[in-house]
């Protein structure tokens, strides 16, 4: 962590410009020792120095450099930004003259995990700027953006800061049980406060549940018999000349056939083992591979055949479906009408006949329609964004629950303000500022510490 | 004149300091000042309270003296927050001032190895870091291979009532003008603290038909586990509650820039927790009135201590602001109200023992480590004593933790957190307050009490004792089942209970909120005593909270084994905050798990130092 980092901070084109940033104790020195103009060392903090990058005493770029000393940069370390002439050549030979010179190419993400690591920004700031590197659309930039800002951050503290005041309370009738001064905290006072705080937990919660799929997209599951037109189904969905067919052995389990945006959400169809087999998958693998699949996936589309009776394996595929949201696709309409599901009670029903793309439409209108992708553009965005931060948050919702059978037990004020100090602390540990191993293990493997 | 340990201060902390060495067989030396004036209350005349009462009980269960002196002296008794829970029951105690420090002074002239000398000690000696004496006014020398100073609110004790400022320690007492400069010498930081008493009152003079009276409980209690109660329910003396009248409230407004508070004559700081009637008056404004209790001092005299008045006023504005309370209208002052200045260490420089960090071998309990409070004291005083005469024997030194002792939260406290203001004890200081109770002082350290050798056979056979019926009393509740038969299910009905449809133990039927121990008490075939029930009860209707208490408890532990290398640099830590490095490098902890209570240690600089620990000590 003493070295100094270096990364192009713009995005490599044929931009007017290019930046590289350097972190790190020396960086200032490091930058000088190339650098033809004033001496970086002796100028004031956050100036900008017009100059040359030179190597071997050839000039390599005219530029523009920003010395910004520790304290009061990004990362709370000394900060040197290049600005320099676009172009890959150049930018890259910059990078090039600085690696040369004792720093280090950075980590994905390195200059923000200095800045927490130094302080500078609380972890749900860092997790949002994370997000923000690896958000995939406009719409996940939104939410990582506002996380940024400190929104979220800010409806937690007020959660804290109501807590707080209750737990307060609640001490100060144990330690000064005899003066009246203060109002003696009852059961229903907290059950007022803890019954809203639980609705509004809870609403965020299935909120980001829901707008998790923002930032990760949906997995989508194509399952169903063989021949009743999966892969024309998929390659209808993703336009036929997109359609990719990966064919690595064994590694299913990430494999994504194709993906498209819908609404500026992205869909992800995930490998159903099948749909480029021609031979009987349900068979061959078995149901257990179907659960499986089944289980990692958001949406499933089963696909049925208009043209013939519901066989045993259709059955078994429809049985895993009980507790998903799934949509039942009846391919091949154009042809004779064969298959009983009158008595089967499905929901979501679309006909197709991917022969002319009659239902595909209707097929993504289902899709937008299930996710309320409509809504998600006109709401707010004040959310979770990250599996650590809602498992959290579904310990304190657990916890509140049992505060209020506590509540309705009649059970002693202070006994269940034990547990409203644990949500307190939860809460706390959202935000990074109370310690626990959640925190430190989140630490070491997002930002490989320990190396 | 060599002793194993000298103890300065013969007050709450002094005493549990002088008794647990020579107890454990060390050749103990006390000087105070003033023989009479040993144990006394210069404050006021109760003993426990919410936290603190709890103390007095571990006190008890390790050894110590403050819970049977007590019992000893009571004038009243009571046990608070009894509509509460069972985690923030308190017992509190009105004591007689002058048998309590009778008592106290006739168990110290009786133990053995201890001696009592009427002195003033002035300085210090030490050799190569290690104490080795004090030198006395007369300058004569002391020696002592250990030394624990308890000296109160003596240190350059500064008396003050309007914008007088005088020279002296409580009641007249002399101070003690010179050992804070020789700590001061020493290294260590001197600070200013400030604390304050109410006028006292004639009880003869006083008209108590325009107050509520407050008797002590109907129920017999002691602090002591071994001592059986020495009063009558009925022969307790009842305090009683009056309240400040809009007429109070003006003459302290008219008259604030008097005070030696507001009046800017004050350089210490003083106790938030408790506040002079002036800034009651000044901080909530909008209170139209404040309770006031009268309590009385002792039977052999006659004065009223006036609960929640003190006050730095001069004694004209004292007596204006006496006769606007109801009831007090004529009443005389015998004493006058005073605010009290004295120099305090820095607790920040003790180790969690109790020993300084500068001085090997000396100790400092009390007041003087910027605590308030008889028996935040005596708890310290038990502790330097306990840890003096370990560390004299080679013996391993008793830390507390967290999760067993208000002791332990205290003196963790203190010496991770340090104080700004004089410290209290509250509940709330102790996340796992369910598990430090009123009730269960005795099993969680009677054992290190009796380890120590400090707690006699007899008194360890009651424990014994206790620890046998309890478990006897759990099996029988949970070998007995009661059966859905009619006669049961009518029963239960009339306790507003649910009616059985299998066969239930009595133990899972104490589960429910509604059935207390009376109700199922006549299908159990023993007698068992109060505190048995009570504490197996306890066990079985808090089951759960019990649970997740010791669950968090756990997860503290697992951090405070991580034990932190001595000899670690802070500064050579890469990373950490500023800030976070420096106040390591003061306060030096432990262990993770005290590191993690340092405010300005935030989780990042944990992490960071986690991972300098695990790089460079332990592979």
């Amino acid at each position: 962590m003493d070295d100094v980092i270096v990364a192009i901070s713009t995005a490599l084109g044929k931009g007017a410009i290019s930046i590289v940033r350097l972190s790190g104790k020396g960086s200032i020195e490091l930058v000088n020792k190339v650098f033809k103009g004033k001496d970086l060392t002796k100028v004031e903090s956050h100036t900008i120095n017009y100059g040359f990058i030179t190597y071997n005493d050839e000039l390599i770029d005219e530029v523009l450099v920003s010395v910004m000393q520790s304290p009061k940069t990004y990362t709370k370390e000394d900060i040197v930004e290049i600005n320099c002439h676009g172009g890959i050549a150049t930018t890259n030979k910059i990078l090039e003259i600085m690696m040369l010179n004792g720093a280090r190419l950075a980590e994905p993400g390195e200059f923000t995990k200095r800045a927490f690591l130094n302080g500078r920004i609380d972890l749900v700031e860092a997790e949002a700027v994370m997000d923000l590197i690896n958000s995939k659309t406009e719409r996940a930039r939104a939410v990582a953006l506002n996380n940024l800002e400190g929104r979220l951050t800010s409806i937690i503290r007020e959660f804290r800061q109501e807590l707080l005041e209750l737990l307060a309370n609640i001490e100060v009738n144990i330690d000064y049980p005899e003066y009246e001064d203060i109002e003696e905290v009852t059961v229903s006072d907290i059950k007022n406060k803890i019954s809203q705080m639980k609705d509004r937990l809870n609403e965020i919660i299935s909120e980001s549940e829901t707008r998790k799929i923002i930032r990760d997209g949906i997995n989508v599951a194509i399952v169903g018999r063989p021949n009743v037109g999966k892969s024309s189904i998929l390659n209808r969905l993703i336009g036929q000349n997109k359609a990719i067919v990966t064919d690595i052995a064994g590694t299913t389990r990430d494999v994504v056939e194709g993906s498209i945006t819908l609404n500026g959400i992205v869909l992800n169809f995930i490998d159903t083992a099948g749909i480029r087999e021609t031979s009987d998958i349900v068979e061959k693998y078995g149901v257990e591979r179907s659960i499986e699949e089944i289980n990692r996936a958001d949406l499933i589309i089963l696909v049925l055949n208009n043209n013939e009776k519901i066989t045993k394996e259709d059955m078994k595929l429809l049985n895993l479906l009980d507790s998903k949201k799934y949509i039942a696709v009846i391919n091949k309409k154009d042809l004779s009408r064969k298959i009983n599901i009158e008595k089967l009670n499905l929901k979501n029903l679309i006909y197709t006949d991917t022969v002319s793309s009659d239902g595909v439409e209707e097929l993504k209108k289902k899709i937008i329609e299930l996710f309320n992708l409509d809504e998600i553009e006109q709401n707010d965005y004040e959310i979770f964004t990250n599996t650590r931060q809602i498992t959290l948050a579904k310990e304190c919702l657990e916890i509140l629950r049992d505060v209020e059978k506590a509540v309705n037990d009649n059970m002693f004020v202070d006994m269940i303000e034990i547990d409203i100090k644990r949500i307190w602390t939860k809460l706390g540990e959202i935000l990074g500022e109370n310690y626990s191993d959640e925190l430190i293990n989140q630490l070491f493997s997002q930002f490989c510490l320990g190396k | 004149m060599k002793y194993d340990v000298i103890v300065i201060g013969g007050g709450h902390a002094g005493c549990e300091a002088c008794l647990a060495t020579s107890r454990l067989k060390k050749k103990t030396l006390l000087i105070t000042g003033n023989k009479n004036n040993i144990a006394d209350m210069p404050c006021n005349p109760s003993i426990g309270g919410p936290a603190k009462g709890i103390v007095v009980r571990e006190i008890d269960a390790l050894g110590g003296e403050m819970g049977k002196n007590t019992d000893k002296s009571l004038l009243q008794m009571k046990l608070l927050n009894t509509k509460k829970g069972p985690a923030v029951r308190a017992l509190r105690a009105q004591a007689d001032k002058i048998t309590y420090k009778k008592e106290m002074l006739k168990t110290l002239e009786s133990q053995q190895n201890l001696s009592i000398l009427e002195a003033m000690a002035e300085d210090l000696i030490v050799d190569n870091g290690k104490i080795s004496g004090v030198v006395l006014e007369n300058g004569e020398k002391i020696y002592s291979k250990a030394l624990i100073i308890t000296t109160g609110t003596y240190l350059k004790g500064m008396v003050l009532y309007g914008s007088h400022k005088v020279s002296s320690g409580p009641h007249d007492e002399r101070p003690s003008l010179h050992l804070s400069d020789a700590l001061k010498r020493l290294g260590f930081t001197i600070k200013r603290l400030k604390t304050g008493t109410p006028p006292r009152i004639k009880k003869s003079s006083i008209d108590y038909s325009k107050a509520v009276i407050q008797p002590g409980d109907p129920n017999l209690y002691t602090f002591s586990f071994s001592m059986k109660p020495q009063y009558k329910v009925d022969e307790q003396i009842p305090c009683y509650l009056i309240y400040t009248t809009e007429k109070t409230h003006k003459i302290i407004k008219d008259n604030l820039k008097k005070s030696s508070m507001y009046g800017g004559y004050v350089e210490g700081v003083g106790p938030r927790y408790c506040p002079s009637i002036e800034d009651k008056i000044v901080k909530f404004a909008d209170k139209e009135r404040h309770q006031i209790f009268l309590e009385p001092e002792s039977i052999y005299y006659d004065d009223i201590y006036i609960q929640g008045f003190s006050t730095s006023m001069p004694h004209d504005v004292q007596i204006e602001m006496v006769h606007s309370l109801p009831g007090l209208e004529h009443a005389e002052i015998v004493k006058y109200a005073y605010a009290i200045e004295y120099d305090a260490i820095d607790s920040k420089q003790l180790k969690p023992t109790l020993e300084t960090k500068l001085v090997e071998n000396l100790y400092t309990a009390g007041q003087i480590n910027g605590t308030s409070g008889y028996e935040e004291a005596a708890g310290q005083g038990l502790i330097a004593g306990i840890n003096a005469a370990r560390k004299l024997d080679g013996k391993e030194a008793l830390i507390l933790k967290r999760n067993e002792s208000y002791i332990g939260v205290l003196i963790d406290d203190l010496v991770t957190k340090g104080v700004m203001d004089p410290y209290r004890l509250l509940t709330s200081r102790a996340e796992y307050r369910l598990l430090l109770r009123n009730d269960n002082a005795d099993i969680r350290l009677t054992n290190y009490g009796r380890e120590i050798g400090l707690i006699n056979e007899e008194q360890y056979s009651i424990f014994e004792k206790k620890l046998k019926d309890i478990e006897l009393l759990k099996n029988k509740l949970k070998s007995i089942r009661l059966t859905p038969k009619d006669d049961i299910n009518k029963y239960l009905e009339s306790l507003n209970s649910a009616r059985l449809y299998d066969s239930i133990t009595l133990y899972d039927l104490l589960k429910r909120p509604e059935i207390e121990y009376e109700n199922i008490e006549r299908y159990v075939d023993e007698k068992f005593s109060f505190d048995v029930i009570e504490q197996v009860v306890i066990n079985i209707k808090y089951e759960g909270y019990i649970a997740k208490a010791n669950k968090e408890a756990e997860k503290m532990l697992d951090y405070e084994k991580i034990k932190i290398n001595d000899t670690i640099d802070y500064n050579k830590v890469p990373n950490l905050a500023k800030e976070a490095a420096q106040k390591l490098n003061e306060i030096r902890p432990v262990s993770i798990g005290q590191a993690l209570r340092i405010s300005g240690v935030n989780p990042a600089d944990i992490s960071m130092l986690l991972l300098y620990i695990k790089r460079n000590y332990n592979e």
